[in-house]
């Protein structure tokens, strides 16, 4: 068994843009406003920093390959700078691969960038072409979207649980009341607007039975860590956030293409989460972790991940959903930033968005103090890269 | 003796009616005959409608064993790329095969089904399948749009058990121009209307039955059922009538209920007979273009033993109503549809890779673990049962005539599609096999998980710049 990377790494500062259609912003922009934020909060100097990783995904769109946007942009001095691409996964790899550099005692401190610029294509939804999943794919697969996938496993969810389109999606419509009520209250969201369940189940459909509210936005934004050994954290900061997990698992090709997976959850999640909470020698889901950022790209996908988490048992989030658990100030708040629901979805820099959320909130520095949750001990990201049948999930839990 | 062991056909599932089209664009026309023409569906085509005469025809049989294809057909997509041995890749055909296309003219069915009965009499093939498939394109308020149909049929010819033996052949040929296109042109050209009945279609198809009566000192009298186009509605009887035939010895033309579907009108009449065939029934098929030919066949006892084929009597009860005009021109391509700048990204298909996958793209074959047994698709080296990870342990296996479930499903209204939603899904195999793919011919209401779906051989995608048709298989809710 391996050691995991529990309490080795310590976050000792972040920055994260407001998202949104940031029509003046290029990627360039938005690295600057992200890092600036971020080595302020560290309070260190820019040649402090031995090594960095950096996350984009669809790097057409805006930095091009390669990693040299990074250093070119923020002028760092010939360190070694990497590319990560794991689908929605990116940003944290990119924190992942910063975390390891330092773990490994290869680095002292290693900054993690993750970016996208999603509003120069022209058109709503993600960029995409037929060969995003390969060349044979484009000539075999359906031309599917991300809302149509996800949408598959909510139509599967419906029928293997029993729900009624109409009970299914008033299930979905609260998942999406809760996140927009969050995200109205934090400044750097893009959508900041409260919507009841009736304006959502009867918003036109996107792919049945997903309506427009039950799928995140698509925005602009890019957010940044800085870390170091845990060892030398307290030297930077009082209050450093400290790494306890990062888990990753991709699919290994059995949902798509073998008939045991149910098609109502998300396999990988799963399994990541029963790695994540091992590393982190967490017990109890349910009760030890005080709050998640999960990858909410449609209301389903949130709903699935409280199972796949063991937030929720089996079948059963449907409960968990309607008596408010999840809610800023319930049991267990799950987007208390607004999510993905309210900050669209740059796909390199969610995952980094998420943790600078977990980061404040463990800090007790939610700007608002109505935003602010009480007392946390351990927050948890997750992100979801890819189709319910065959996708990469990212863990990361952090505390303090 | 040389003839037909199986059958098989296809028509499209959408029916446009008469009175759509003239209530759209018959500003020239009289008022039209009543009827309705079988329409293809956006993502189909000659090609595909052949591949589905073509599995209609090979149902139960083994593909190893034929060892031809023959198309026919007017409406071909490429002029340079053989389109029977697309046709035959598709049907899973062997390559150790002769395929040859004959276009050109409406008479390129019975031509196509002559040839294939030459070279198994001659010794050269034991079994041709020969498809004949039209889905022209007609120029909006033109005549042929109300006239012409889309559809196709297939007929496996072979030496042995044949369930109509072939028993002789007559053909005359014209350079008659009714109709034409020259090399690059989207639509016919046709003459007048009247140049063409009197002077070809009146003339011709008399003249290829006639001589083949005398040639084989037939009587008219003798034939159970005659099998020629009907372009022309009282024409068609006059022939009948000038030939000596009783009306009830004439086969319907399917001319009302799908319409002139020109390469493929002959042998889908041809078809339409043998569904009803007894043993001993003469039948005589002539063509018309460019001429005619006319065969003649005699039913055998074996026409008992041809099992389950949907042919043309279960397509033409499966049917729905093409509701607008403008459907089906946004469905041709005429009137160009904005899939927004989503849609506007095509692939500019590798055709290099194309070839190196055709099994799987084409033929929908993928690999089944000789260890545990567990069909996987598309082609897997290393086995997907986890229980199971066999490497290398793989044999060929073709889920395109396999049935299955819908496992789940969308509508997808972000997708850019000709005909929105995209309906898409996850498709479990009887006997195992998981993947997703396109739905067609299918509405999002009447779809539920567990409903039973079988596979059809579609057009995906026109890759422009590339000049490329590219298709693959799509799930369908099983037609009949």
């Amino acid at each position: 068994m391996a050691e995991g990377i529990k309490d080795k790494v310590a976050i000792i500062g972040m920055g994260c843009t407001k998202f949104g259609e940031l029509w003046d912003k290029s990627a360039e922009d938005l690295v600057v406003e992200a890092f600036k934020e971020c080595i302020e909060d560290a309070g260190i100097d820019k040649k402090d920093i031995n090594a960095a990783w950096f996350g984009v995904h669809f790097e057409e769109q805006s930095v091009g390959k390669g990693a040299t946007s990074l250093s070119l942009t923020l002028k760092l001095p010939f360190i070694p700078v990497t590319r990560t691409e794991n689908f929605c996964a990116t940003g944290t790899e990119a924190f992942r691969g910063a975390c390891y550099g330092v773990a490994s005692g290869a680095y002292d401190i290693a900054l993690a960038v993750g970016v996208e610029k999603l509003k120069d294509t022209g058109y709503g939804g993600l960029p995409g072409g037929p060969t995003l999943l390969g060349t044979k794919s484009a000539l075999i697969n359906p031309r599917l979207t991300a809302p149509g996938a996800f949408a598959m496993m909510a139509t599967r969810y419906f029928a293997v649980y029993n729900l009624k389109p109409e009970e299914g999606k008033r299930m979905l419509a609260k998942v999406s009341v809760k996140s927009h009520y969050n995200g109205a209250r934090n400044p750097r969201a893009h959508l900041r607007r409260e919507v009841t369940e009736e304006q959502i189940i009867n918003a036109p459909i996107i792919a049945w039975p997903l309506g427009l509210f039950d799928c995140c936005g698509v925005s602009d934004g890019a957010a940044a860590a800085i870390v170091t050994r845990a060892d030398r954290a307290k030297k930077f900061r009082a209050d450093p956030i400290f790494v306890k997990a990062l888990q990753v698992a991709l699919s290994s090709g059995e949902e798509l293409m073998y008939t045991k997976w149910d098609g109502a959850h998300v396999e990988t999640t799963y399994r990541a989460g029963i790695l994540a909470y091992n590393e982190a020698g967490i017990k109890n889901p349910r009760e030890e972790i005080s709050m998640a950022e999960v990858h909410d790209c449609f209301s389903i996908t949130e709903a699935v991940t409280m199972e796949d988490l063991q937030f929720s048992p089996r079948g059963r989030v449907k409960e968990d959903i309607e008596s408010g658990r999840f809610n800023l100030h319930g049991a267990q708040p799950i987007q208390p930033d607004g999510g993905l629901k309210c900050f669209g979805h740059p796909i390199g820099a969610s995952g980094l968005r998420m943790l600078y959320e977990m980061y404040k909130q463990l800090q007790g520095k939610a700007e608002l103090p109505e935003r602010q949750i009480k007392n946390p001990k351990l927050g948890l990201t997750h992100n979801l890269g890819g189709f319910p049948p065959m996708n990469i999930v990212s863990i990361a839990i952090v505390g303090l | 003796m040389v003839g037909i062991k199986f059958y098989g056909a296809y028509i499209p599932r959408y029916r446009l009616n008469h009175n759509t089209i003239f209530f759209a664009v018959g500003f020239l026309g009289t008022f039209p005959a009543p009827g309705e023409n079988a329409v293809a569906n956006y993502d189909e085509d000659a090609l595909t409608m052949a591949v589905a005469a073509g599995v209609d025809c090979l149902r139960g049989l083994k593909r190893e064993a034929v060892d031809g294809l023959y198309l026919a057909t007017t409406s071909q997509p490429y002029m340079v790329r053989q389109n029977s041995a697309l046709v035959a890749t598709a049907l899973d055909l062997p390559p150790t095969i002769k395929t040859a296309d004959f276009v050109g003219s409406t008479k390129a069915g019975t031509t196509a089904l002559l040839s294939a009965l030459d070279t198994v009499k001659a010794g050269t093939a034991n079994s041709i399948l020969v498809c004949a498939s039209d889905c022209r394109l007609c120029k909006p308020g033109s005549p042929q749009e109300s006239l012409y149909g889309d559809g196709a049929a297939s007929l496996l010819v072979g030496d042995d058990d044949v369930i109509a033996t072939f028993e002789g052949s007559y053909s005359v040929s014209y350079d008659f121009p009714d109709r034409w296109k020259a090399t690059g042109e989207k639509f016919e050209h046709v003459w007048e209307d009247r140049f063409i009945r009197d002077s070809g279609y009146s003339r011709f198809i008399p003249e290829a039955i006639s001589g083949l009566l005398k040639k084989y000192n037939l009587n008219i009298k003798d034939f159970a059922k005659i099998a020629y186009p009907g372009l022309y509605a009282r024409e068609h009887g006059a022939i009948g009538k000038q030939l000596g035939a009783a009306p009830n010895q004439l086969q319907d033309t399917l001319l009302n209920a799908v319409g002139d579907t020109g390469s493929a009108a002959s042998l889908m009449m041809l078809v339409a007979a043998l569904e009803d065939a007894k043993p001993g029934d003469k039948i005589l098929v002539a063509s018309f273009g460019n001429g005619a030919d006319a065969l003649f066949f005699q039913v055998t006892e074996k026409i008992k033993n041809v099992g389950e084929r949907r042919a043309v009597k279960k397509h033409l009860a499966t049917k729905k109503e093409l509701a607008s005009y403008e459907k089906y021109l946004a469905f041709r391509n005429l009137a160009p549809m904005d899939l927004g700048m989503r849609g506007e990204i095509t692939l500019r298909t590798p055709m290099s890779a194309l070839f190196r996958t055709r099994k799987e793209v084409l033929a929908l074959c993928g690999s089944r673990c000789k260890k545990c047994g567990t069909p996987q698709y598309p082609y897997q080296r290393i086995c997907v049962n986890p229980d199971c990870g066999a490497v290398d342990q793989m044999a060929e296996y073709r889920f395109s005539d396999k049935k299955g479930v819908i496992f789940t499903y969308t509508g997808d209204n972000l997708a850019a599609s000709i005909d929105p939603p995209s309906i898409y899904g996850l498709v479990d195999f009887d006997g195992g096999g998981r993947y997703w793919f396109d739905f067609t011919d299918c509405d999002l209401d009447s779809i539920k998980v567990g409903m039973p779906v079988e596979m059809t051989f579609r057009r995906r995608y026109v890759d422009e710049p590339s000049g490329v048709h590219g298709y693959a298989w799509k799930a369908t809710p099983i037609r009949a």
